[in-house]
């Protein structure tokens, strides 16, 4: 149930201060998701979302350290990391 | 999809295993907590690519898996009354009561709606001012903080016909349960990344140290969960327990603080009772008194319907890796996904329903 799945900020809708919403890419899928909880939120950037709420946003960073960890780890070859943006 | 394809990556997953297959020395148990890594394992056939010094645990991180048989029968009473509309996440519907699940009052003209988000649900509460809705909100920590924004919601836009039915657990004290029993087998923790991406994992520190035991932050995907087991092998050979975060692309150290805020406004911390486990001190969260208008319990007079649980099932024994699924005697016999006698078995992300589907008997 804990399910939660990367996306892409397309659009923010910022009508409802309460209630930030935002419209989501998940690999073609569009839905609206509620970003309220990440008050830095920008569009193009990706966050990971779990029904209906941005729970964070990714960290980019982050997120290619790991991957580096991992070939520094298995001297994997480059190509095999790379993958395709949305 | 980036930040998913990449972490599935066959060839990434065999050379972490290579590196854990090198650095382990002794047997060791690790428990993965969340029913959604014990998903990716059994998926993925981690195991398989592991030495057999390593035993994975799976733990009780499965909401679907440890709400309550007698939660599921006050869901049913709530859902067949005229006047409610009853909203859920899909994987509550089929969960079986004492008689019967959701999905047979829907049959039999029930109005069970299954939704998204719990803001669906106050959706519509406000579309459907003449009906009583409520939306069962279970789940862990990932989840509480959406249910809670509907109590908010609900509140702000003076929604008076929606409520909750509510059985949120929480991790840490389930960690801690798990560790202070006299059977405990247990060495090494994966932490469940969706929670601590919420909660942060400072509540992680003082278990770990207590107890003496490395608890690792560990993403989703494949790769991830190879690399949070090498992680914690790795603190085990070399006798050190801390808290790591391997699933750093999301979870901080003290989470989401807006989100945390919400939860603090809307729950308290409470006693809860866990299917196959039993009462756990302060293990959940239950509604404010300042929110006891949004609570189904207290609306529908719920407090007296007290279920037991099937005598047969060892749902306790698996949840705390001292029995694994087929060692039970109704597993795959009178205990199926379809016709489940107790909690492992009834979501896809509990331990038996995952044996079962990929054929570990």
């Amino acid at each position: 149930m804990c399910l939660a799945v990367p996306g892409k900020i397309v659009s923010i809708d910022e009508s409802n201060p309460d209630l930030k919403m935002a419209k989501v890419n998940f690999g073609g899928v569009m839905k609206e998701i509620c970003i309220q909880w990440l008050p830095d939120a920008n569009v193009g950037e990706y966050v990971l979302a779990h029904v209906g709420f941005a729970l964070n946003k990714i960290d980019e960073k982050d997120a290619e350290d790991t991957l580096k960890i991992l070939r520094e780890m298995g001297d994997l070859n480059e190509e095999e990391f790379k993958s395709e943006s949305i | 999809m980036k930040y998913v394809d990449e972490f599935r990556n066959l060839d990434a997953a065999k050379s972490i295993a290579d590196k854990i297959r090198a650095i382990t020395k002794h047997k060791w148990n690790i428990m993965e907590i969340c029913g959604g890594q014990t998903h990716t394992i059994m998926k993925y056939n981690v195991e398989e690519l592991l030495p057999p010094e390593i035993n994975l645990i799976h733990g009780p991180g499965c909401p679907v898996c440890v709400t309550p048989l007698e939660l599921i029968d006050k869901a049913i009473n709530i859902a067949s009354r005229a006047d409610v509309i009853f909203t859920s996440f899909g994987d509550m519907l089929r969960v079986p009561g004492s008689k019967m699940d959701l999905l047979a009052v829907k049959a039999i003209g029930g109005n069970v709606k299954m939704v998204y988000s719990p803001l669906d649900a106050v959706k519509i509460a406000e579309q459907n001012p003449d009906k009583k809705v409520v939306f069962f909100a279970v789940g862990f920590e990932t989840t509480a903080p959406a249910n809670a924004m509907s109590v908010f919601e609900a509140s702000k836009r003076g929604i008076k016909n929606y409520s909750i039915l509510c059985s949120h657990v929480l991790v840490p004290p389930a960690i801690e349960a798990l560790l202070s029993s006299k059977d405990n087998l247990i060495q090494g923790f994966l932490a469940a990344g969706h929670v601590c991406t919420v909660m942060g994992y400072e509540d992680y520190i003082p278990l770990s140290r207590r107890y003496k035991i490395p608890i690792v932050v560990t993403g989703f995907e494949p790769v991830d969960i190879l690399q949070g087991i090498f992680m914690t092998v790795k603190q085990l050979e070399e006798k050190r327990f801390e808290v790591e975060n391997q699933y750093s692309r999301v979870v901080t150290k003290q989470g989401n603080i807006a989100a945390k805020n919400l939860l603090n406004e809307i729950f308290d911390v409470v006693d809860r009772k866990w299917r196959g486990i039993g009462t756990i001190p302060k293990s959940g969260f239950g509604l404010k008194e300042k929110y006891a208008g949004y609570d189904a319990e207290k609306i529908f007079s719920l407090e007296n319907i007290i279920v037991e649980e099937s005598p047969l099932c060892i749902a306790g024994l698996v949840l705390q890796g001292l029995k694994k699924p087929m060692e039970c005697s109704q597993f795959g016999k009178t205990c199926t996904p379809e016709n489940p006698l107790g909690a492992p078995m009834v979501s896809s992300e509990g331990a038996c329903a995952a044996y079962f589907h990929y054929g570990k008997r």
